[in-house]
């Protein structure tokens, strides 16, 4: 029998991390099922979670280590995708942001520092309306991996926070990576920072506690799959689907929450996706489906966190 | 169970024995099938397959086939896959529930020593439990006949040990094979493997000694295939699958078929999916000639109604295919 492949070292057999729980640090193994109710305000059953991101996709996007979805595509110099993802920051994000005053939500707003420096205007528009500030990296070329030293990651995450912190003059503790992607350091650095709770991890419905080097924050339950972006970017699905998908995924966390014990609905919201004139509609009637239960309090990202740590 | 063996004979070929096919199983064509039947008239076999998996972090690493595609740790990718354990699996397991359906749970073993809550969940429900390696992050590409026989024995000892199920099934851990697989799995006593695509029915394995058959368990109606791959919408699987099973117990009424729906709760069962896949269980579910089952019952009753049957067709199919073949002057 012909060896195809490279033999594997005797190594390759053994599982340093087999055993009870989880095989990394961070946090505890623990079942939804199995935990504590967690009580919202006022007796809420669904806490609606809308994040809207605020993006720049450089021209130059390095292509290592990986490019955030939703970058450059074509050679450079990719006029298309690049005056494609502005049109978010000049013309799409007024139409969300119409949208979400007139069904009176509160969400929050994730910025990449180098919108807010580059577009004051928009940071004007949310500290006025008194919307949260999450921080989301400094742009969408500059990833936060396992490849980078602490150092210089350290800086990039000064860099996104100190923008954000001195533009808004909001203590902005909300994190959400850039295209999600952590290094082994960056929960160890967040922490150092007074972020309480970082939007990158994908593994749950409700918040749950990270352990760091620097102290606990949390891991908040922002969603992925359900994204504007994931859906009709990644998936290739119509905007109709869309709406389907974010009324299904709310009947089901409606269904399963109640006055005691609450449940979360976040979705993720990129205007130079959902802010197109084709796609505002069913952005507005995606967002009535969740207006429309019973027991919804609109939150934000750290509304909800703070709930639930002061149960 | 006449034939003692199973050991191919007449024209079967060695598995691996030609270049270009792997000679796992003979050529044999739908039409002219013997009719295969199932418990009290059923046409269909249906089964739900969830793969209930760990994936490392860090695993170790395999030259031929990277764990994760973004630089360690994969955040994203990591835990996208451990919201099946966390809250992905009790959901799934309540919506079968609602319908009868009992899983066969295609398990990263260590998930036993992981998240032995997972497993008690399943013995609740009186689930069949296979094995899909020991990590999925884990491949068998460059493994000595050594080490893959390490990972069978870890299966059989490890699902032993912890549900007290005697393994019956194997699902290669993702999808990851040497050639050398199938003899294991039948050397040691397994009875069915699930890594196969090529029919709606059981089929004999060829394989160097013992016997083992595959069973049909589906690229096609695979969660993670229809949403991530083939990038379909929920509602839009709901509607194959149904196409699918239409098609089958059309089709069962003539010659049993097999209905498998593999999943992974880590897809299924977010929030904006779970209630399509459940109205499509509803209705496969609410037919009366369908048997709802597991992969273990269909091997076993396979082995006492159809084997020996369906071989003895295969190789009367060979013989008489070559004669045509040498006759037509096509032959070797």
């Amino acid at each position: 029998m012909s060896e195809p492949h490279p033999s594997l070292p005797d190594s390759y057999m053994q599982f340093a991390h087999r055993g009870y729980g989880m095989d990394q640090r961070w946090y505890e193994w623990s079942m939804l099922h199995r935990r504590e109710p967690v009580g919202w305000p006022d007796g809420a059953r669904v806490a609606v979670w809308v994040n809207v991101a605020l993006e720049f996709f450089p021209l130059d996007q390095p292509v290592q280590p990986f490019k955030a979805p939703g970058g450059m595509v074509t050679p450079y110099p990719d006029l298309r995708h690049y005056t494609l993802r502005d049109y978010g920051n000049r013309v799409g994000v007024f139409r969300v942001f119409r949208l979400l005053d007139g069904l009176g939500m509160k969400p929050s707003v994730s910025f990449n520092s180098k919108v807010a420096e580059r577009y004051p205007r928009l940071m004007e528009e949310v500290v006025s309306r008194g919307w949260e500030v999450v921080a989301n990296g400094v742009d969408m070329g500059r990833l936060h991996h396992g490849g980078l030293d602490a150092d210089t990651e350290a800086a990039m995450i000064d860099e996104s926070l100190d923008v954000l912190r001195s533009m808004s003059g909001r203590p902005v503790t909300g994190w959400l990576s850039p295209a999600r992607s952590e290094s082994g350091n960056t929960l160890d650095l967040l922490a150092a920072r007074g972020v309480d709770y970082v939007c990158d991890w994908c593994n749950d419905d409700m918040p749950f506690p990270m352990t760091t080097a620097n102290g606990v924050l949390h891991a908040m339950p922002l969603s992925h799959e359900l994204d504007d972006q994931t859906v009709q970017l990644h998936y290739q699905q119509s905007e109709h689907s869309f709406v389907d998908q974010v009324s299904d995924a709310m009947a089901v966390v409606h269904r399963e929450s109640s006055t005691d014990d609450g449940r979360i609905l976040s979705l993720t919201i990129h205007p130079w996706m959902s802010g197109q004139p084709h796609r505002i509609g069913a952005l507005g009637r995606a967002l009535e489906s969740l207006a429309s239960h019973d027991g919804v309090w609109m939150a934000s990202g750290a509304d909800i966190l703070a709930a639930f740590t002061t149960r | 169970m006449s034939s003692s063996t199973g050991t191919p004979t007449g024209p079967m070929r060695e598995p691996f024995s030609e270049p270009s096919d792997p000679c796992l199983y003979e050529y044999w064509p739908w039409e002219g099938r013997p009719k295969l039947t199932w418990p009290n008239g059923a046409r269909v076999a249906f089964w739900v397959a969830p793969n209930i998996e760990f994936y490392e972090l860090h695993p170790q690493p395999n030259p031929t086939r990277k764990a994760w595609p973004r630089p360690e740790p994969d955040v994203l990718n990591y835990s996208l896959r451990d919201y099946g354990n966390r809250v992905g699996t009790m959901r799934m397991m309540e919506a079968m529930d609602r319908h009868g359906v009992r899983g066969s749970v295609s398990l990263n073993v260590a998930v036993c020593q992981h998240h032995p809550e997972l497993i008690e969940a399943c013995l609740e429900r009186n689930w069949e439990i296979f094995s899909h390696g020991i990590y999925n992050t884990h491949y068998s590409y460059g493994m000595t006949e050594a080490q893959e026989r390490a990972v069978i024995e870890d299966s059989l000892e490890t699902v032993e040990r912890a549900t007290g199920q005697r393994l019956a099934g194997y699902l290669a851990p993702a999808l990851t094979h040497t050639e050398r697989t199938m003899d294991l799995l039948a050397e040691y006593g397994i009875l069915y493997t699930c890594d196969l695509f090529c029919d709606d029915q059981p089929q004999p394995v060829n394989v160097r000694s013992g016997r083992l058959i595959s069973i049909p368990y589906s690229l096609e109606m695979n969660d993670i295939i229809v949403y991530n791959v083939n990038q379909q919408s929920p509602r839009r699987y709901a509607e194959m699958l149904k196409a699918n099973f239409d098609q089958l117990y059309a089709d069962g009424a003539e010659n049993g078929t097999v209905m498998c729906i593999p999943l992974h709760p880590y897809a299924v069962s977010r929030p904006h999916r779970i209630d399509a896949f459940e109205e499509a269980i509803e209705y496969i579910t609410g037919h009366d000639d369908v048997w709802v089952t597991t992969g273990r019952e269909i091997a076993e009753y396979y082995f006492e109604h159809h084997y020996d049957t369906a071989l003895a067709a295969i190789v009367d199919h060979q013989a008489s295919s070559r004669a045509r073949g040498a006759e037509g002057g096509e032959g070797a």
